[in-house]
């Protein structure tokens, strides 16, 4: 689907729209600016989870995630990552968000479900570390873009083998 | 630098008439050591394997490296726990090739097609008539692991056939400590395996994993950040100085429990409430209160809060590390001098409710696991350490004298380690257990 409408509240939504926003989403990230990425959250419903390597469609509710954030988790997170004693992070790694295979998937209640394909390289130590897999947002339009109700990333990986570690916003 | 020669005599300095100890770093980057860490510590001690909750029923199994070993741990039809090697008897691939799975009524080795049955009998060869009469189909099943014991759920195996048992193996203190972390419930390991790695050497997981040096400047940010956001802590930390204890004769503190096993604090039913406990009552207070009257009605009232109040973070030697405060098991493996292959997993009472659940889940994200708000931090700490070491002709010894001739002022000591470490000299020295077990 390359654009999707919600008629209750007269919404369209291209594909473009959504690319461009994802892109601008990875660039904050790519660039460290953390805060302003925090700000795309929903204040109420934002949430960040990532499943175990083993459990990809498990629920945090019942079973061990790597990251499940709700608001005052995930911003805790952020500060921890811009406060220069998360040493796992500081000096900042480099990484680089790759985005593809973008896919409108459609309305669930009042929020617009996104799929997308990411690649996301880190950068330390003179390793690179590939961290692939899938985004699934769940978006709620909001003055002309979007606010996160949920941005779930769903590792390809078997093992964090040799990552070691998801220090960093995948 | 002293000539090893893939001897482990001289690496360590256990100077106890002066209170130093050093370990040299050859250790950690020496490829002739890890070959005798093999060959004298993992293929001749009880290792870790799995939880019986993994695969509870008949049929169900998983499948892990457990030692350098591929090994399937299943439930057999007749309802035996199994530990089999991973490997066909005829010319070798691995029979089963899922990590986990359940209904399983055979194991079929896709290469030639033989079949073993879930108790790892041969049971099916196609065109079994071109064998000879001397060929031997009974003797032809999956190879057991030489050695397996179950311990209330907890499967340890052992690749030495006359290796002692379990028991002896543990001693009483070291049973006694694992016990109080099973008696929280009828445990079960969460669903969600932390698979991770980390580009440093074995022992420095052993090291940090039972070091509360390090916990408030490598952790800072749990103690700065993370907890005075939860409303819990005010910032003091593991450097803040203790409360003397009563003298009343009664174990405390870090204790070495025999045979390299170790624990940074003894199990008591006056413990200052841990961090787990104050993160319980804050978000699932209700139900935790539920929790605690059935645990006092099945353990009485002190030995429920010892229970409650667990033991710190304890060593099974060789690799076997249990966070009690977080209710994490954790293993791993050195693939080479310089990378280890790591598990970890939650284990947690079935008695929790939901609510009760989602808060112990909450308090382990925390601080553990690879994306917690801790456990990076180890993986980047050790990592440096591994760095660090490529100095070891000019930099030869590491120090672990903290807290040696019974000095406890200055915060925790460094007892563990030096636990760890004397055990892991005798080991690779005279195949035998450490004699010392003092401070
Ligand atoms: S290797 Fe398994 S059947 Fe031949
Ligand atoms: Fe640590």
């Amino acid at each position: 689907m390359a654009t999707a409408t919600l008629n209750r509240e007269q919404v369209t939504v291209t594909r473009q729209e959504i690319e461009e926003w994802l892109y601008a989403e990875a660039e904050m990230l790519d660039t460290w600016n953390l805060n302003e990425w925090l700000a795309l959250f929903d204040e109420e419903r934002g949430s960040f989870y990532i499943p175990a390597t083993d459990a990809p469609y498990s629920d945090h509710n019942t079973a061990l995630f790597l990251i499940a954030d709700d608001m005052p988790k995930l911003k805790s997170r952020v500060a921890q990552l811009l406060s220069g004693v998360t040493w796992a992070e500081n000096p900042q790694s480099r990484t680089r968000h790759m985005i593809s295979n973008v896919r409108i998937k459609g309305w669930e209640d009042d929020m617009l479900i996104v799929k997308a394909n990411f690649v996301v390289y880190r950068m330390r130590f003179q390793n690179i570390d590939p961290y692939i897999g899938e985004y699934t947002y769940k978006l709620l339009p909001r003055n002309g873009s979007f606010k996160i109700a949920e941005r779930r990333a769903i590792l390809d990986l078997e093992a964090l083998r040799p990552h070691g570690k998801v220090s960093f916003i995948v | 630098m002293p000539d090893f020669g893939g001897n482990a005599a001289g690496l360590i300095i256990d100077d106890r008439e002066s209170g130093i100890f050093r370990v040299h770093r050859s250790a950690f980057i020496d490829d002739d050591i890890l070959k005798l860490e093999r060959e004298r510590i993992f293929d001749k001690s009880w290792l870790f394997a799995g939880h019986i909750s993994e695969f509870p029923k008949p049929g169900d199994f998983i499948t892990r490296n457990v030692g350098g070993r591929p090994i399937i741990l299943v439930t057999s039809d007749d309802g035996e726990i199994r530990a089999l090697m991973n490997t066909c008897r005829h010319r070798g691939n691995l029979v089963c090739r899922e990590h986990k799975g359940s209904n399983a009524e055979v194991f079929r080795c896709f290469y030639h097609g033989w079949i073993y049955n879930t108790r790892g009998e041969l049971k099916g060869i196609p065109g079994e008539e071109a064998y000879s009469e001397a060929f031997d189909r009974e003797s032809l099943g999956l190879e057991p692991a030489p050695k397996m014991h179950n311990h209330r759920g907890c499967i340890f195996i052992s690749f030495d056939p006359d290796m002692e048992d379990f028991e002896s193996y543990m001693g009483p203190d070291a049973l006694m400590v694992i016990d109080n972390t099973l008696n929280l419930g009828d445990m079960e390991f969460v669903e969600g395996h932390f698979k991770y790695s980390m580009r440093a050497n074995w022992k420095l997981l052993v090291e940090n994993s039972m070091d509360g040096y390090h916990a408030a400047f490598t952790h800072e940010r749990f103690f700065t950040h993370w907890l005075p956001s939860m409303g819990l802590g005010g910032g003091g930390g593991p450097m803040t100085p203790q409360p003397t204890p009563p003298n009343d004769g009664k174990r405390r503190g870090a204790q070495p429990m025999g045979n390299g096993h170790v624990t940074t604090a003894w199990p008591t039913s006056d413990r200052p409430i841990s961090g787990q406990a104050s993160y319980l009552e804050k978000f699932a207070g209700a139900e935790l209160e539920q929790f605690r009257e059935g645990l006092v009605k099945k353990h009485g009232d002190e030995n429920a809060r010892m229970i409650e109040g667990r033991a710190g973070n304890y060593l099974i030697f060789p690799n076997l590390l249990i966070i009690d405060g977080w209710c994490v098991f954790r293993t791993f493996y050195p693939t080479s001098p310089d990378y280890m292959e790591i598990s970890g997993w939650a284990a947690m009472p079935k008695e929790d409710s939901p609510g009760l659940r989602k808060a112990r889940l909450d308090w382990y994200l925390g601080f553990q696991g690879p994306g917690g708000f801790a456990t990076p931090d180890d993986v980047e700490g050790l990592e440096g350490c591994q760095m660090g070491f490529a100095t070891h002709k000019e930099v030869e010894w590491s120090d672990i004298s903290r807290g040696m001739k019974g000095n406890t002022k200055g915060g925790p000591t460094e007892l563990q380690m030096r636990v760890f470490w004397r055990e892991w000299e005798a080991r690779l020295t005279t195949g035998q257990h450490a004699e010392y077990t003092g401070d």
